[in-house]
Order: structure tokens, then sequence, then C-alpha cells
């Protein structure tokens, strides 16, 4: 069995009253991927949040090749290999598609405001580089048309594809995605699913929540089960399908819905 | 990832572009600084080179607050007092200490660049214009210093016979503006050069990332606090360079008035107006308000009525600012003429 | 400094501080519906103490009517100041809103100077001049009015938002401006409530204060800028802070200026305010993490 790349402890996390994660644990093996799903409100997008250090978790631990997150900032936790997409995409909407994934290599570069304003000390050449490995990026993921595009000229889908790129082009180990397939059809899914598996294959462990079962189901290795802050039940597809406490927490919402 | 590649027909046509338009911007560049080389040549009274000497120390000022609030979109209401403190320092210390003025210069860059983290780093890490209302109660309350601390400064009556700036020996700021014209436009164009060579660098990026989405440039590893500040205490060095030579010009008088909120807010004016976030919106802006000023400059009490009237509806009317404004005009045009040759063929 | 002349400092600290409680009102009520900040505020000031002053000298009529004439006409300033530069800006952004204001207080203010000149202009004293003694010290009238008014306002101002429809839509406005258009609030009709109840209220500060301090063409500048630190003191967007804010700034201010220094007394404002950012940037009854 390939060795934990994240692991995740006690990890419970409140808004006032309401419990939103409640002693959470679960780990990602490297080369996995793993979905999180659950009911809306289940708090799938809190751990995100929590492990990335957007939001600052009450108690618990998350170990990322055994270093301890919680306490990093969301910055720190970047540079040491952890890349995430978000539910409402957040690109740099003033920004050049081109330029969104440029930044997602600011981690490999090393010019700081004064050698920039200067041209000293490689940064021109930093600047090519990373230029190029932008292009390689969006040229890999189809979207090299779209370079000189601005990010807010973007349909949902091409926004989705390029924060994507744009998080796969700062070299992360694990990639975070909060529900990669919202607001695609169901061609766009499909293609999204076979990214996502790219991704992996590129060596790169992926653990995402999505609220689209089929593909869930199709793509995943594992999968982890969230209701109300708690896990409800953990395995691979087939399991998590014939788990009678996940169709409860299902048939539940959607009585409720 | 292997998404079904549509094969176009020149994938990197669009980049082509890109550095296409960035060598635009540097022939631009050059042609204005030509340009401003050239204009002595044509303008020898001495009180139309102070005034573009003026235009050189307020471009300055421009420039550097078109990069924080254009591109790492960070208001700043004092700028003033940052301007005030590069001359004040300097002047105090050549006037009454008998330093070199250069040596005021750093003095000044020293203590702008400390008030400017002092007030940044505070409230530049919170969510919101913190910055804003620091610096506008910043600019008044040096302001004030100015005016008040009367020994030091010499108070409403101003500061007096301050040197002259000496380059290898030379007194530069002579009767003739000629020579200092030249001294303070070289500075104004290191500064547009080194603001226009940061914009499209990794932490040119980093700021505009984070104006757009502080939250994904973060999870990005931009330290986005460490960032705003650090563009913050750039800009008030800028300001401060700019304050040490208004200091030596050849008036030799500093007095508080320049250095006041209402320059603040001119300066903000100047950078919106002209298009915040572009790389000639600081100087368009700054040609309008000052020409605007000196155009109205006969209708005594009337001037002050027009210019906020034509402030109002440039504003509305150009939201986007005169550089927006102008380009959307010129793609316009040559989308036009674009058709017109497309017909010939 | 004996104990009279502290309480005369406070009291004095008091009445300016109303005024400012006042301005800082009319600062949250167009920052809660359009999060921008309008310099045009101390203007409307301006305008309540001006136009009382130079109509009731001018047509010889009775002061309340004077009062009268200049809240109405400030106020119209106000709605047509929304009507024709802050609706047609409208999805233009923060930073232009606030240069159009900006651009509003400059020609405002040089309107001013032209129809009524560079000169002070006195305002008499509502119920005269005889000071009232009160617990060992003594007080002006004036001062009573200026604190009445504060106080009349407050209520007021609680009864609106708390008791009637337009109170409450504003309110939901400023709170989730998407939720509330979907609740079928129509946002620029709570911009221009906003901005008619900031001019009128900053109009009646100005008419309250102009027998105190004499009123000028340039009043406008400072009294916006303190008013808009005491919101910022109280929290900006919060009535309640605005109020409390205000009346804070003010004592400090005058026993500073009293017992410390008088010739700094223009930067005691804003060193409070510098103090309260990096202390508690959200002020005094702010909500945290606010905008602007």
């Amino acid at each position: 069995m390939s060795r934990t790349v994240l692991q995740v402890e006690g990890l419970t996390k409140s808004f006032g009253g309401l419990k939103a994660v409640q002693d959470v644990g679960f780990e990602v093996r490297e080369g996995q991927i793993k979905a999180l799903i659950g009911p809306n409100g289940a708090g799938k997008t809190t751990i995100f949040n929590a492990i990335t250090n957007v939001l600052r978790a009450d108690a618990g631990s998350v170990l990322f090749d055994d270093r301890e997150l919680l306490g990093l900032a969301s910055h720190q936790i970047a540079k040491l290999g952890i890349a995430r997409t978000f539910q409402t995409t957040r690109l740099f909407d003033h920004m050049t598609v081109l330029e969104n994934v440029m930044v997602g290599r600011h981690i490999r570069g090393h010019t700081n405001m004064l050698t920039a304003a200067l041209r000293i000390f490689g940064a021109g050449a930093e600047e090519r580089e990373a230029r190029n490995v932008a292009m390689q990026t969006l040229e890999q993921a189809g979207l090299a048309h779209l370079a000189a595009r601005h990010g807010a000229e973007l349909p949902i889908g091409q926004r989705r594809l390029v924060e994507v790129a744009r998080a796969l082009a700062s070299g992360p180990k694990l990639l975070l995605m909060d529900e990669p397939a919202a607001g695609l059809n169901m061609r766009e899914t499909e293609q999204m699913g076979e990214i996502i598996n790219d991704i992996r294959d590129g060596g790169v462990t992926v653990l995402l929540v999505e609220h689209d079962m089929s593909l869930v189901m199709e793509i995943s290795d594992e999968i982890l089960v969230l209701d109300r802050g708690a896990v409800i039940a953990e395995g691979p597809p087939s399991e998590v399908r014939a788990d009678e406490r996940v169709l409860a927490a299902y048939l539940g919402q959607e009585v409720s819905d | 990832m292997a998404a079904e590649t549509v094969p176009e027909p020149d994938e990197h046509a669009e980049v082509r572009a890109t550095a296409r338009r960035r060598r635009a911007e540097n022939i631009q560049l050059l042609c204005f600084f030509v340009l401003v080389a050239l204009i002595p040549i044509f303008v020898r009274n001495p009180f139309h080179l102070h005034i573009l000497i003026f235009i050189g120390l307020n471009l300055m000022l421009t420039v550097g607050l078109n990069l924080l609030m254009g591109y790492a979109g960070q208001v700043s209401l004092g700028h003033a007092a940052f301007y005030g403190l590069g001359a004040y320092t300097s002047g105090i210390l050549t006037a009454t200490y008998g330093w070199n003025p250069w040596l005021g210069m750093l003095a000044g860059l020293v203590l702008t660049c400390i008030v400017a983290w002092l007030v940044g780093k505070p409230t530049l890490h919170l969510k919101g214009h913190y910055l804003a209302m620091a610096t506008l109660g910043v600019g008044i309350i040096v302001h004030v210093v100015f005016r008040q601390w009367t020994p030091v400064t010499g108070g409403s009556a101003g500061l007096t016979e301050i040197p002259s700036m000496t380059l290898f020996g030379y007194e530069i700021t002579s009767r003739m503006h000629v020579q200092y014209y030249y001294f303070v436009w070289a500075w104004v164009a290191l500064t547009m050069v080194l603001c226009a060579n940061l914009v499209v660098s990794r932490p040119g990026r980093a700021l505009r990332a984070l104006h757009d989405s502080e939250l994904a440039a973060q999870t990005l590893g931009i330290a986005t606090s460490r960032y705003k500040v650090r563009v913050f205490v750039l800009t008030a060095a800028f300001a401060s360079i700019a304050g040490t030579l208004y200091a030596h010009s050849s008036m030799r008088f500093l007095s508080p008035t320049p250095f006041d909120f209402h320059t603040s807010i001119a300066l903000l004016v100047m950078v919106v107006l002209g298009g915040a976030g572009t790389l000639w919106g600081p100087v368009l802006g700054t040609l309008t308000v000052t020409a605007l000023h000196e155009v109205l400059r006969p209708y005594t009490n009337w001037d002050i009525v027009i210019y906020g009237l034509i402030l109002m509806v440039l504003m509305i009317a150009m939201p986007g600012g005169l550089s927006r404004a102008f380009g959307s005009i010129w793609g316009w045009i040559t989308r036009l003429a674009g058709r017109g040759e497309r017909d010939d063929t | 400094m004996t104990s009279s002349q502290v309480w005369q400092l406070l009291i004095s600290g008091l009445t300016i501080g109303g005024i400012y409680a006042l301005i800082a009102l009319g600062f949250s009520l167009i920052y809660n519906a359009t999060n921008a900040i309008n310099f045009a505020q101390g203007e409307f000031v301006m305008l309540g103490g001006m136009i009382t002053a130079a109509s009731s000298s001018a047509w010889d009529i009775p002061l309340w009517l004077a009062a009268v004439f200049a809240v109405v006409v400030t106020t119209l300033v106000g709605l047509l100041l929304d009507r024709a530069a802050i609706r047609p800006a409208r999805n233009a952004g923060i930073v232009v809103v606030i240069i159009i204001t900006i651009g509003a207080s400059i020609f405002i203010r040089g309107l001013a100077s032209i129809i009524w000149g560079p000169d002070e202009r006195p305002v008499a004293a509502f119920s005269g001049d005889m000071p009232i003694r009160l617990w060992g010290g003594a007080i002006a009238p004036q001062s009573l009015w200026v604190l009445g008014t504060t106080l009349v306002i407050a209520v007021a101002m609680y009864v609106i938002f708390e008791y009637t429809i337009v109170g409450k839509a504003m309110r939901a406005c400023a709170v989730n401006p998407h939720a509330a258009r979907l609740c079928g609030i129509e946002m620029s009709r709570m911009i221009t409530w906003s901005f008619v109840l900031a001019a009128s209220i900053g109009a009646i500060a100005g008419i309250v204060l102009a027998p105190i301090t004499m009123t000028q063409y340039t009043v406008g500048i400072m009294l916006g800028l303190k008013g808009f630190c005491a919101a910022v003191l109280g929290g900006l967007g919060s009535g309640l802070g605005g109020i409390a804010g205000g009346l804070i700034l003010g004592v400090l201010e005058s026993l500073g200026a009293g017992l410390i220094s008088s010739q700094y007394k223009d930067a005691i404002a804003f060193i409070i305010l510098i103090v309260m950012l990096l202390v508690r940037p959200r002020g005094i009854f702010g909500k945290p993490g606010g905008e602007w």
C-alpha cells in the first residue's frame, strides 16, 4: 500500500453554535483520487478550508508529509505542495488566462520587487521560464487558444479548467478540488473526469468534493461520506454505494429537497 | 492533461500578440521620454518649465499611487504626507544642519519608509480599506505637525534658504530651470520604468492577483499582506524622493500647504481620472488635472466650481478613466479601418 | 486647572461631539447603502449653516423658517447629488463613486464661495446667550440645543430603522444587498433614501452648530473629516456607534486641546482614529470583518 500523504485527525470547526465539522479523521494515500461527499452542509468545504487554513480549525491535526499544517498560513501551505480550486471559481478576472496560470508558478519563482523592477539577478530569465511553463500547462489542458483572454470573459466550464491549470502550474503534490463539476454540462463533466484521472496519472494526489455522484463513483478510488460534520462511511465506491447509512443520509436529503 | 485538443492554426499567436503589446508599450514609453527630453528646446519660459517640473514631481507620486491603487487595489488618502516627509526631512537637515541634500534625501527616505511601514503593517493584514482610513489620519497629523512645530519646520511662515541639489559638484538648482527639469524628469523616467517592469513580473502579478482575489492568491502561495505592505512602502518611498526634489527646487522654500489633505485627494483624483491600473493612466490624469488648473486659473472663484463639475462629468462618463476611454476609442478606430481594408480586398 | 474649567471643556466637547455624531450618522447611512465614503457629507453641514445665515439675514425671515428652508434646500441637494451623479455611476466601483463625491464637494464648496463670499457669518443663538448655571458650571443654551437635537435625531433614526418599512429595507440592504434584492428591495431607492437622510441630518447639524462657531463656506472640510473619524471610531455603518464615537471624539478632543495642547487640536481626532485602527479596527460597535 502506498504511503500516506495527508492525515487528518480530530478536525473540529464550529461557527457560533453550529458544529460544521466534528472530530473528522481520514487519510489520503499517494496517487489516490479520494472524494468527500455528503449532503449540503455536511462540512466538506469547511474541511478544505481548514486544510488550507482559509478558516482556522478549532481543534485537530492535519499532517501533510508528516508536517503539521494547522497553524501555518495559507501561502506557506501552498509552498509545501498543496494547491486547490474553489467551488465558486476564483480566477483573477482582470488578468489574462496566461497570467492566471503564471501566478500559479509563483512559488517556483524567486524574483522580488527590487530585482523585478530593476530586471536584475535573472528576473528576465525567470519570467520567460514562467511564461513557457504556463503556456505548456495551457497547451496540455487544451486551453492555449484562450491564453490572451481575460478571466472575466470566460464561461464557467473554461473558468474551471483554467483554475485547474493554474493550480497544477504550481507543481503540487496534492490537489484539492472543490466541486470541479459544478455548473458544467454532461459533456464537460465527462471531460473533467478524464482530466482528473490524467492529473492523478501525472503523479498528483487528488482530494475532491463533488455532488455529481456518477462522476464520483466513476473516478474515485475511495470515498469518504460526511453527514452533519461527521464521518458516516468510508471505503471504495462499491462499498459506499451499498452502505445503508449513506443511503439514509442522501434519501433524507432528497426528501427535504 | 489530455483534453481533446482542438488543433489551432498557431497556438502561440495569442502569446505573441501579448508580447507585441508589451513591446508597443516600451516604444510608447521611449517616445514619451524623447518628447520630454526635447521639450526644453521649445519651451524656454521659466514659468512654463517650472510647471513642467511640477508635473514631473506629481507624476512620481501618481505613478507610485497607481501601482498601489490600480494594481494592488489599496487606497491611500495620505500620500501627500510622505511627499512632505521627504521634503521637510531633507529641507530641515540641509537648511538648519548643513547636511548634503543627497544625505537629506536618504534620511527622508528612511523616515518615510518607517512611517509607511508602521501605518501599513497593522492595517494591511486586515480585510477592508483600513489603509485608506489610517493614511487619511496620518496625512492630516503630519500636516498639522508641519504647520505647528514652528521651531523646527518654520510653521506656516515656512522653511527658507534650502540649499541646492548638487550632482558631481555642480549645483543643479540654479536660476536656469533647464538643468533641474532634466534632473527631475530623469527621476520620473526611472520611477516609470521601474513600475512598468514591476507590473509584468512575478511580484507584479502577485499584486494584481491579490487585488482580484486575495483568497485565491494566498492559496497559490502569495504572502498577500507582506506584498501589500511592501508595495505601500515602495510608493511612499517614491513620494519621499519627489518631496526631496521639491524641497531643493528653485523656490528653496517649503510651506505646509502643498502637503495637505487636498494634495492627497488631488493625487487620488489624478490616478482614477487617468485610469487606475494602466500604464498611461497616471500620466493622462496628472496632465489633465494640472492643465485644468492652469486653464481655469483666470476664472477666479469659478475655477473650482468648473473643476468639480468636470471631475464629476468625466468620472460618470468614463469610470475606467481617460486611458481606457482613449483605448476603446482607438480600438474602435482601428477596427473601422480594418474593416475598410478588408472590404477593399 | 480648576474643576469648573474641566467642566467647561467637557460641555464644549459634548456639544461639538454631538455635531460629530450627526455627521457620523450621515457617513454610516450612505456607507451602508453604497459601501462608499461620501466626501460631500461635510458640505451638507456647511450648506445647512450657510443657507440659514444667509436667508435669515437677507430676507428678514424668522430663524426657524430660515432653518426649515435650509434643511429643505440641502435635502434637495442630496437628492440631486444621488440622481445626477451617484446613480449614473452605480456600477462603476467604489473608488469612482468616492471620486464623484469629492468632485461634488469641490463643486458645492465653490458655488458657496461665489454665492456667499469668503466671510464668516453669524447666526443668532436659538434661545439667547444667557448661560444656564448647572452643577456649579455654566452651559450655553445653544449647547443644550445641539445635544437635544442629537438625542432627538438618534431616537428618530432608531424609530425609522426599527419600525418603518423603508428603515427595515435599508438595514436589509446593508446586511446583505444580494438577499435584499431577491426580496424585491430596490437598491437604488435605498441609496436615494440614504442620501436624503444624510443630507437632512447634515443640514440640521450645521444649523444648530452655526450660532456657536459662526459659519463659512469652508467649514465642511474639517467637520466632515472629523465626523468620518467619529464614524470609524464607533464602527462605520453602525448608528449607535456613530453617536457614541462622535461624543467620545468631541470630549477627548476638547480635553486634549484644553489640557495638553491647543496647537495640535486638529490632530487629536486623527490620532484617536489611528489608535483605534491599531487597537480595534472595526470600531466600538462595528461588525467584525466589515469591508471598507
